[in-house]
């Protein structure tokens, strides 16, 4: 639904992008994640046929977001960072102009849809200046939605938002990913997680790693490891737990009295480590797991030092 | 070209929600209507001025040249400014409909507002008899529109410069004051004289049409002082997306 290949944008000399090569399925929710600055939104905003790259090419679609851009533009809904609305103009109102600049037949019934879809039927009548930074978002989402777009370009959707409002959005973006193909961006990581089918994650304008949120974490995480808490461990328990099978290795956290427990993926050691700690005389007082979570792989990923694209 | 017609009448609905317009319109309906009552009671009461349909066409063509710039300074500078200009760029429309239909909008609405001028003349045929020349009224009125036509062009244009609307319609009235001045010079320079005066803004509205006399020139004048504005409008409307 959508490809793009060497996708690049230049700001004077400096650039934004760089070969960014990605695709997305139909029907997928792709998530675009990444510090700020990163190249987000100026992808985004080349995909939504708002301005062209400078070097490389993006298909929406099936059309060229340069050459067949009102095609493009036709069929996908586009919800800009600073959701572009105007004061003056009542919810309804706003529609109908966005409605007939889109061409959608059956407006008015459309306008209900789209309102009742995004829970804003009872504002109907309110004046945009009047909304509150919340509803103005799901506005913002209604006018995207309007049309019936393919595919739905989503920046940033649920920053400046409260929880309770981030909740909903989220959840009203996963209803609209079983119809569409969405893509999202977000510097959210629990976010990409929650939402998303496949995740890209950007990084100074280059691609760093791109994989389902599951992957990514196992991918980055290798062995999974486990945090035992016992009173007074020493080196003697170390050694009794390294000889539980499925252990790798264990190294003890001096100090907090922490042991780290490595385990071979596949191995549920949890059980007969915590019998061993027990047999041996100790007090376990916690046992948790410490996959890295996609926090963590994330900071990982766009460190310095790691691909970040060749020209700075 | 529906497009078009979409944008302008969202623009011409924002004038009635526009305090800046309610202000132009207050403004130029006081100060013309005491210009004709001045005229009227003290001028042709006494004989001093014959009875004439454009008696304050005179004035409100300068009262539209100061007034008409704060009119169409926001058509495109408030979209940049404010982002909306994202929305109307990923909208299946084309660059030069987005302009036009600004256009459309504004001039709609000051053609409106010329529409109730006429009520002056329509008081003064009734006050007179024989009453007025309405055929020289019709071209002087016409002329006054095509000349609008220009000016609203030419604020779209800077308009589109703008992120900033006061600045965009300070920028308009620079330039139109400077069109409007050009034949001033023609009275000093020899060669370059006729083309001096017909570059200016104001000659080929008083010197024909506000006469009663239609000229081809003139339209021709107004017309490309038009289109060309509209045209590098949307140019630079185009150039926002590289920015």
């Amino acid at each position: 639904m959508i490809r793009t290949f060497g996708l690049t944008k230049y700001y004077g000399v400096h650039p934004a992008i760089q070969g960014l090569t990605f695709e997305a399925a139909p029907h997928e929710v792709l998530g675009f994640l990444g510090p700020n600055g990163a190249g987000k939104t100026t992808t985004l905003r080349i995909l939504a046929g708002f301005m062209p790259p400078s070097e490389g090419r993006a298909e929406v679609a099936g059309f060229d977001v340069v050459d067949q851009s009102l095609e493009v533009r036709r069929r996908v809904g586009y919800l800009p960072e600073t959701v572009p609305l105007y004061p003056d103009l009542s919810v309804t109102e706003y529609l109908e102009y966005m409605g007939s600049l889109r061409r959608v037949g059956d407006l008015d019934q459309r306008i209900d849809e789209v309102l009742e879809e995004v829970g804003l039927t009872e504002r109907s009548e309110s004046y945009i200046g009047n909304l509150s930074k919340g509803l103005r978002q799901r506005l913002g989402l209604a006018q995207a939605l309007l049309h019936k777009p393919q595919v739905l370009i989503l920046d940033e959707p649920t920053i400046g938002l409260d929880p309770a409002q981030i909740i909903d959005v989220r959840r009203l973006i996963q209803e609209l990913g079983k119809e569409r193909t969405v893509m999202l961006s977000t510097h959210i990581l629990s976010e990409a997680q929650q939402l998303c089918d496949r995740v890209l994650i950007i990084n100074k304008g280059s691609i760093v790693a791109e994989d389902t949120p599951a992957n990514l974490q196992a991918q980055l995480a290798g062995a999974e490891q486990l945090i035992v808490r016992v009173s007074g461990a020493d080196g003697a328990l170390a050694q009794a737990i390294g000889r539980i099978p499925g252990v790798a290795k264990v190294t003890q956290d001096p100090g907090a009295g922490e042991l780290r427990v490595e385990t071979s993926p596949g191995n549920d050691v949890r059980a007969r480590l915590a019998r061993t700690v027990v047999e041996e005389g100790y007090d376990l007082l916690e046992l948790r797991p410490a996959g890295l979570s996609l926090e963590s792989v994330f900071l990982q990923l766009t460190k310095e030092g790691l691909p970040v694209g060749g020209r700075d | 070209m529906q497009n078009a017609w979409t944008i302008a009448r969202r623009e011409f609905r924002h004038y009635f929600v526009s305090p800046i317009a309610y202000a132009v319109a207050i403004f130029l309906f006081v100060v013309l209507g005491i210009l004709f009552y001045v005229n009227v009671s003290f001028g042709m009461a006494t004989g001093q001025i014959p009875p004439d349909g454009r008696i304050v066409m005179g004035p409100m063509v300068t009262l539209l040249l100061l007034t008409v710039p704060f009119l169409t300074m926001r058509l495109i500078a408030e979209e940049a400014g404010s982002g909306t200009i994202e929305l109307l760029l990923t909208a299946p429309i084309r660059d030069w409909e987005l302009v036009l239909g600004k256009w459309l909008g504004a001039i709609g609405f000051i053609g409106l507002l010329l529409a109730i001028t006429w009520i002056y003349p329509i008081v003064l045929h009734r006050m007179t008899t024989p009453g007025i020349d309405q055929g020289v009224l019709l071209v002087a009125y016409l002329g006054l529109l095509l000349m609008m036509s220009s000016i609203v062009a030419i604020g779209v244009m800077v308009s589109a410069f703008f992120r900033n609307s006061l600045a965009a319609g300070f920028s308009t009235l620079a330039v139109i004051l400077i069109l409007w001045v050009i034949g001033g010079l023609a009275s000093g320079y020899g060669g370059a004289n006729e083309v001096l005066r017909y570059l200016s803004f104001g000659d080929h509205l008083f010197d024909h049409m506000f006469q009663g006399v239609l000229d081809l020139s003139d339209v021709l004048y107004y017309g490309s002082l038009t289109v060309l504005p509209l045209f590098v409008a949307s140019q630079v409307v185009e150039s926002h997306r590289w920015r």
